[in-house]
């Protein structure tokens, strides 16, 4: 086993699905690698100065410009003959990517940069407080969605992020859970050789703001593949060529029952139960775009 | 070699000798003649370098910032909203030292939407820790670039450096400009050899969070190196003069100072106006001179105190207004001024020229005339007078 390239010793909680991601995804990736990452979680506990938590190199610049700090670093690496040699992991949580930096991540996809981006998605901006963020799962409590008197948290489902980069035309795109280690360590392995922009959707809890045990991250990052909400597949060249596909899907139920910020949904009343019909709608749909059941 | 070129192309030819490895930009005018002719040059095959189109200015300054970091040297230009969209990562480029250079084809800000120019753009992020040099014609347009890269790459300097030039009068203007020879800029400017970059065989973590304790000190470093770029700038005058056998003043210019009464300090193409009044009023026996400031940040300031020794009345012409106070250059010329303690008078300070109205040579036989007749605060003295009759100016 080779030694971890992103080290021990940083400032992520306890049970955090994002630091375990990274840590799978570049040593995937190997020491030949260039990381561009987005402000947020994963920039502010490993990076500290003095510190770092980084075998590789590694710029922080903004909240919203990994992808066009990756373009950047790419077009430089190509200039001077040394992309062919060298990775370029551009990475950012789901607000710095699929809200303020969805622009400049299109951008990079339209322009065809030799980048795989990874958004580490823990479904709100966790760096700030729990905020909601376009990624945050429709009814999910946060701090600016709670719940309350006229409210059951977010009013409306989060983007369908894979969906959104395969339309650009890229050659790679792909979903993938902290739950399943291998299955992300097999896409990035799959993704870096491919030439042109490819773009990975990672799945990662956060105990402190999903409001789970820290030792349930495993469990939960599972669960959420399992029932059917986070479907883990791939695109190749716009196509759908591969899913994660089960004889028989877990009730949502057990999913929603292990976070705090679906509780409010666990309430006798006409309005959750709307709530809940409207996520068990969400897996059906699941269920029947992707083909999440084993024939 | 004389050429009748416009000082977009100015620019452009000057970018193609220094050879960037990366050219990235995304359209606004009045910059856009510098990047087409860029990527005409890049499709040609005369410049060997990556030209990336991007979807905004933001990304445009982001992939500066990456292939800089990356090792290769690179480009970029913009103007006014262009250059405010990009304001976010223009500071972070100064605070990760990167030696990028950028044009900022000078124009004014929205709203009303107006394309032409004045300095409200590059004067809106002076305080982003970038160089500011301003050119007064195409020739220095030219020049400054060549110069730009010699100080931000400079191992003691390390920040990056922002060329000014005013949008249309001078990007869009035609004049006639010694080019320089390949052989000359590669003497001048050699590779860009980084002293630090994104180097798997070096592994370096940039861009890290600073905490209070340390954050403090690295403003204080891009200040201290500021303050100490100027004697490196000076020398840089020379090495400049040396090589192309021609001047091009790079901190500031003192224009028929010598004995004068008063001064008036600006920036830019209006200098070149403002020289040909000095001569006129000198010409009836008045002394007059001008202090044309080229480099702007860091601020010359013992240059522009010695040049200012003695002057009874000094004035500023703002082509930029800080809404509610007064001009930026105004302001930090009367800070100086009384900081060196060197005016018997206030400094005045005038404002004209925004949004492209002509500065006329009558406007500043005014501003002359209105100089020794007490201090002026922020006069616009260039407004409509239908509309200075119906309201009356709130700072004057």
């Amino acid at each position: 086993m080779q030694d971890n390239l992103f080290v021990s010793g940083h400032t992520a909680c306890a049970g955090c699905g994002q630091s375990m991601a990274a840590r799978i995804v570049l040593n995937a990736a190997g020491k030949n690698t260039i990381i561009t990452n987005a402000t947020g979680c994963l920039e502010v506990f490993s990076t500290g100065f003095p510190q770092t938590a980084w075998a590789v190199p590694f710029i922080h610049s903004l909240f919203e410009n990994s992808a066009a700090v990756a373009s950047g670093v790419e077009a430089g690496l190509k200039h001077l003959g040394i992309k062919d040699r060298v990775n370029v992991i551009a990475q950012g949580g789901d607000g710095g990517t699929a809200d303020i930096g969805l622009q400049a991540l299109s951008g990079m996809l339209e322009r065809g940069h030799d980048v795989l981006y990874v958004m580490y998605d823990n479904e709100a901006y966790m760096n700030t407080g729990i905020q909601r963020s376009g990624m945050t799962p429709i009814c999910a409590e946060t701090t600016t969605s709670p719940a309350g008197k006229r409210s059951l948290g977010k009013v409306r489902p989060k983007k369908n992020m894979a969906a959104i980069c395969a339309a650009h035309g890229i050659p790679y795109v792909a979903t993938a859970s902290a739950g399943y280690p291998k299955d992300i360590e097999r896409k990035v392995k799959k993704a870096l050789p491919i030439k042109g922009p490819k773009f990975m959707h990672i799945f990662v809890p956060c105990p402190l703001g999903w409001r789970h045990d820290p030792s349930a991250t495993d469990k939960i990052a599972k669960l959420a593949v399992e029932t059917g909400l986070f479907p883990v597949l791939e695109y190749e060249n716009g196509e759908i060529t591969n899913v994660m596909r089960f004889k028989q899907l877990k009730p949502l139920s057990e999913l929603l029952k292990a976070q705090g910020r679906f509780r409010h949904l666990m309430k006798e009343s006409p309005e959750a139960k709307e709530a809940l019909a409207f996520l068990e709608n969400i897996v059906q749909e699941n269920i029947a775009r992707y083909k999440l059941i084993k024939e | 070699m004389k050429v009748f070129m416009e000082g977009s192309h100015a620019a452009a030819e000057a970018v193609k000798m220094i050879k960037p490895g990366v050219v990235c930009a995304y359209p606004i005018t009045p910059q856009t003649h510098i990047v087409e002719r860029l990527s005409e040059m890049v499709a040609g095959g005369e410049l060997d370098a990556e030209y990336v189109n991007v979807e905004s200015e933001h990304s445009a300054a982001s992939v500066v910032l990456g292939s800089t970091a990356a090792g290769a040297r690179s480009y970029t230009a913009t103007s006014s909203q262009g250059l405010i969209l990009m304001s976010e990562v223009l500071f972070n480029i100064a605070g990760m030292r990167l030696p990028v250079v950028l044009t900022c084809v000078n124009r004014a800000l929205s709203a009303p939407i107006n394309i032409w120019n004045d300095h409200q753009d590059s004067m809106a992020v002076r305080d982003s820790g970038w160089i500011q040099l301003y050119a007064e014609n195409n020739q220095e347009v030219h020049d400054l670039h060549f110069a730009a890269y010699k100080i931000a790459e400079h191992k003691d300097i390390m920040l990056p450096v922002m060329v000014c030039m005013d949008g249309f009068i001078l990007s869009h203007g035609y004049e006639v400009l010694d080019l320089a020879e390949q052989s000359q800029v590669d003497k001048y400017l050699p590779g860009y050899k980084p002293a630090y970059k994104l180097d798997t065989e070096d592994p370096l973590t940039m861009g890290l969070l600073g905490s209070p304790e340390v954050y403090t000190e690295t403003r204080y470093a891009i200040q201290k190196t500021m303050d100490e770029a100027l004697a490196l700038i000076e020398k840089e005058e020379r090495e400049f003069e040396k090589i192309f056998n021609r001047k091009q003043p790079l901190l500031i210019e003192s224009y028929k100072t010598e004995g004068a009464d008063k001064v008036l300090i600006a920036m830019g193409s209006i200098c070149g106006t403002i020289k040909e009044v000095v001569d006129e009023l000198r010409a009836k026996g008045q002394k007059v001179g001008l202090v044309k400031i080229v480099c702007f940040r860091p601020l010359p300031v013992e240059k522009i105190s010695q040049a200012l020794k003695g002057v009874k009345h000094i004035g500023v012409l703002d082509k930029a207004i800080s809404l509610g106070a007064f001009g930026p250059l105004h302001l930090e010329i009367s800070a100086l001024a009384q900081i060196k303690n060197i005016a018997t008078q206030p400094v005045s300070g005038f404002i004209a020229g925004l949004g492209g109205r002509d500065i006329r040579p009558k406007t500043i036989k005014e501003i002359f005339s209105l100089m020794d007749k007490g201090a002026q605060a922020a006069s616009f003295v260039d407004l409509n007078k239908w509309y200075k009759e119906e309201s009356p100016i709130m700072v004057s």
